[in-house]
């Protein structure tokens, strides 16, 4: 098994712990896009703007930690400026229009069997995989 | 809010480790007609795994340590904001290979593409809802 299968592995199973604790402990479902829309449009309010706040905090702020001690990976993002903005404002648009990504939809949904959840994964994978075919084997713009 | 910020570091050290945070690993997990990675579906499956038990867990306890109730159980009423939200964050999710969790745990890190997709994303997610109120989309 190649190494990266493990670290995935691992990862997920602490996004999954992340997860839980959030609704074992706050009774909150970790959803990162709706936690950081309802925070930066100012929807959150009081308590819960403040609960929402600290999780990004630790979600900004551990791997900082992180890569202070460790030094920094790389996400590879593409330098190209147009596609940079284009991907932002979809994936902004589209988590607010469905209600969700990868972590609300994905991992809270499928877990608790959500066809809302099941549903949103097949499409945002699909699509996913229709921009791949169509932007870089076609047209080769990624 | 300590709970929140603990949910947060571990959400954001997961992301790191797993490979979420590396556009070209996600990328290839989606690029099923090309080179392709199946290392996204181990993250998947590994984070389903304590959630399932956590919300197993949500049957037996009444109500969560700090909070006063669990989340209601999931809407059976499937909408079509889901299909049309969704297809569009997959594009966007495929074109850079980001999405909004790995974006923030790279914030201090990924340079400035990172941040100007972050910025782009966060001005998407404030127009939307008002946009969808204004002209009753998916109402």
């Amino acid at each position: 098994m190649e190494l990266h299968y493990l670290y995935g592995l691992l990862g997920g199973l602490i996004i999954g712990t992340a997860a839980a604790v959030l609704l074992l402990i706050n009774g909150k479902i970790m959803g990162a896009s709706g936690i950081l829309g309802s925070v930066a449009d100012g929807s959150a309010e009081g308590s819960d703007r403040r609960e929402k706040l600290a999780f990004l905090g630790g979600l900004v702020g551990a791997p900082a930690l992180v890569t202070l001690f460790f030094g920094a990976g790389s996400t590879n993002l593409t330098t190209n400026v147009v596609v940079i903005i284009a991907a932002g404002l979809l994936v902004g648009i589209g988590t607010r229009i469905a209600n969700g990504c990868t972590s609300g939809h994905g991992v809270c949904g499928i877990s608790r069997l959500s066809i809302r959840g099941i549903v949103a994964t097949v499409f945002y994978l699909l699509a996913g995989g229709i921009v791949m075919v169509l932007f870089r084997h076609v047209l080769g713009v990624i | 809010m300590f709970a929140s910020a603990l949910a947060g570091a571990l959400f954001g050290l997961g992301l790191m480790l797993s490979g979420m945070t590396d556009t070209t690993r996600v990328q290839g997990w989606l690029d099923i007609f090309g080179a392709w990675d199946p290392t996204l579906a181990f993250v998947l499956g590994g984070a389903i795994l304590p959630m399932a038990v956590a919300w197993r867990m949500t049957r037996t306890f009444a109500s969560p340590i700090l909070g006063t109730a669990f989340p209601p159980p999931p809407q059976p009423k499937l909408g079509r904001n889901v299909v049309v939200g969704s297809t569009l964050f997959g594009m966007g999710w495929g074109l850079a290979g980001l999405c909004p969790g790995p974006a923030l745990a790279s914030l201090s890190w990924g340079g400035w593409g990172g941040a100007l997709f972050l910025l782009a994303m966060v001005a998407g997610m404030v127009v939307t809802p008002p946009l969808r109120r204004r002209f009753a989309l998916f109402a």
